[in-house]
């Protein structure tokens, strides 16, 4: 398992592994905003929490149909599902490895990014810690629905269609603890929230990607 | 003889052709006995006038839209575990049935918003929940519309279709969490059973009975359609042979 | 829907198994069903599941990586390392520091055959394994099969059209077994 999360960071980062694709989107997306609802600082700064997560969500999705689609094209997909790795820690290792490569360096970047939306000083450490905790979840739920959609030639706007709903739980608690935290509310619960769903989907999803998985290799 | 042999396209076919005709005419009387009591023989609302007999269409599709999908959801558990094809196809069938419900519900639901909440939509949990519910239908009819192999597709469905559903509760809690956190204590409620009274409560209940009545005509009309097509698409593949 | 019946085989260690017969007659669907990608629909299989590896043509390999670095991870996954002895049997040792990307295609094979000298598996099933291959890697291939797996006690079962030139091994011709007229699928037949 830690051979094929060191293997896909390695082909991520490697020519043509579009590391860093995902990063220069959520920067484009967060550098648009401010163009499509007027530059003032008032407005800017009520919507940079959630700004920053639905784009970081989006940027997230944008990488999903990599996780198996080229190890589906060449085989090696089969050849590791024959291999002595259970399918379920190889559903976790892929999206470790897409968590590593994408909602890591999101989670880095945001606040960062958040200067670009005037984002209160006191939101930056909430937006980076909800975005820690959520974009497990994201990558997760994001392995399973590629896993879905691996035998499907052109399955990108698919897999887009089938993971953006299982996304919304996230996105709602994530989002709103980033708000109540930016106002200065308690955020309490839906940290806790998120935290859940991050854990129920590292413990449960595995065994669905797996599933899908059998199913798509038969 | 087991329950489940009448599960058998073959027997199901057979058992099903006589009862649909008495499905559809059971669900066309209620429909009609109850939205004719509905809409001219009850009395208008005090305050909301004659825009309250929308709850005739409103409430009966929304309880629908959610039915099927747990439907949807035992029809793909039984196909897991005990592999009735039959049991595929009704979930595919009624996935149809279930978003056009849904879209009945929203509709229903901003027409009757206008002239109540003076707009069309608001970002009330429940008109949220019901949006959300449509999307997962369209994932779920998409994901059976893009695979080939009816068999392969009947798998991967009825594993959306566990998962979607854990994933829909968890939305309905998170939205209901959402909107709070927005505005305490909403204005804005669709709580209409405590306050309907019975003049209005007997006719609705005609109604809701026809509407579970059409679906399940509906449904076992796509179900027959549906075995009919994998009959072709069987007597096809063995002529090529 | 079942494509070959009562086939039946027995492979001693040591000893290497050929099966032939023509296009789509259901080589590759017998050695899924060996490797364990899907069920048979009836009949067993008995070999120590755990020493069993499959290969086919479509072998993985990651242009994005070194032929040292493709190997080495199916080295770890099968817990073991790369021996070096690898570079000679696949003629190799040039070849170890590129980028499988700037390989040719039958380098390419060469390294995606070069896998099964590392995951040390006893029971390969390996589907048209030569494809792409020049006379000259086609040899270095059975070689490696008769002199590394086979001479030490391995079995293989091979589907291949051309002769790979291995004295241990006995041909199987699956033409005779096929499937009568290849019958409805059984989620077909419940429609008929």
């Amino acid at each position: 398992m830690i051979a094929l999360l060191l293997r896909d960071l390695r082909l991520a980062t490697r020519a043509g592994g579009g590391f860093g694709l995902g990063l220069v989107f959520f920067l484009i997306v967060v550098v648009l905003v401010p163009f499509g609802v007027g530059p003032e600082t008032a407005i800017l700064s009520k919507i940079a929490s959630g700004i920053l997560w639905v784009a970081a969500l989006l940027a997230a999705l944008l990488s999903l149909d990599r996780i198996f689609a080229l190890d589906f094209e060449d085989g090696a997909l089969t050849l590791i599902a024959t291999a002595p790795i259970p399918l379920e820690a190889m559903g976790l290792a892929k999206a470790t490895a897409h968590w590593l490569t994408t909602g890591l360096p999101l989670t880095i970047a945001a606040p960062i990014l958040g200067v670009l939306l005037q984002l209160p000083n006191s939101g930056y450490s909430i937006v980076a810690l909800t975005l820690l905790l959520g974009t497990p979840a994201l990558s997760m739920i994001g392995t399973f629905g590629a896993a879905l959609t691996v035998g499907i030639r052109r399955g990108g706007l698919l897999l887009s269609l089938l993971v953006l709903p299982l996304y919304i739980p996230t996105l709602i608690f994530g989002a709103e603890a980033a708000r109540r935290g930016t106002a200065g509310l308690d955020a309490t619960t839906p940290l806790l929230m998120l935290a859940g769903i991050t854990a129920g989907c590292i413990a449960l999803l595995p065994f669905a990607t797996a599933a899908v998985l059998r199913i798509n290799l038969r | 003889m087991s329950l489940w042999e009448y599960a058998n396209p073959k027997k199901f076919m057979g058992w099903t052709g006589p009862i649909l005709p008495w499905a559809f005419g059971a669900a066309g009387l209620c429909l009609v006995v109850g939205l004719f009591w509905g809409f001219f023989l009850t009395p208008d609302d005090f305050r909301q006038g004659s825009t309250v007999k929308i709850i005739y269409l409103h409430v009966p599709a929304a309880l629908m839209a959610i039915n099927a999908w747990m439907m949807m959801l035992v029809a793909s558990l039984i196909w897991l575990v005990r592999r009735h094809h039959v049991s595929a196809l009704a979930a595919k069938a009624a996935a149809p049935v279930g978003i056009t419900m849904t879209l009945i519900a929203l509709m229903t639901g901003a027409i009757w918003g206008q002239p109540m909440w003076g707009t069309y939509w608001a970002w009330d949990p429940r008109l949220t929940s019901f949006l959300i519910l449509f999307l997962f239908y369209l994932g779920y009819m998409a994901l059976w519309a893009a695979i080939d192999d009816p068999d392969t597709a009947a798998d991967l469905t009825s594993v959306l279709c566990m998962v979607g559903s854990v994933f829909a509760l968890l939305s309905r809690y998170a939205v209901n969490f959402w909107n709070q956190g927005l505005h305490q204590g909403a204005s804005l409620s669709l709580d209409k059973e405590e306050n309907v009274s019975d003049v209005f409560f007997f006719p609705l209940l005609v109604c809701i009975a026809g509407f579970v009545l059409l679906f399940f005509a509906l449904v076992l009309l796509r179900t027959r359609t549906e075995i009919r097509a994998r009959r072709v698409r069987a007597l096809q593949l063995s002529e090529v042979r | 829907m079942p494509v070959l019946s009562n086939v039946s085989f027995d492979v001693e260690a040591g000893l290497a198994l050929i099966l032939r017969g023509p296009n789509g007659i259901g080589k590759t669907t017998l050695l899924r069903t060996l490797a364990g990608l899907q069920e048979p629909v009836a009949g067993t299989c008995d070999f120590p599941a755990d020493q069993a590896a499959y290969a086919s043509h479509a072998d993985g390999i990651k242009t994005a990586l070194t032929v040292r670095e493709n190997l080495a991870f199916w080295a770890d996954v099968y817990g073991n390392t790369v021996p070096d002895a690898i570079w000679d049997w696949f003629d190799l040792a040039d070849l170890r520091d590129r980028f499988a990307g700037t390989l040719s295609a039958g380098q390419k094979r060469r390294v995606g055959l070069a896998r099964l000298g590392v995951i040390n598996r006893k029971v390969l099933f390996l589907d048209e394994p030569t494809v792409s291959l020049d006379g000259f890697s086609v040899k270095l291939f059975s070689n490696f099969i008769r002199d590394q797996h086979l001479a030490n006690g391995g079995i293989a079962v091979i589907a291949t059209h051309i002769d790979l030139g291995l004295d241990e091994a006995t041909t199987l011709d699956l033409t005779p077994f096929a499937a009568a007229d290849f019958g409805p699928s059984d989620s077909d037949e419940a429609f008929l």
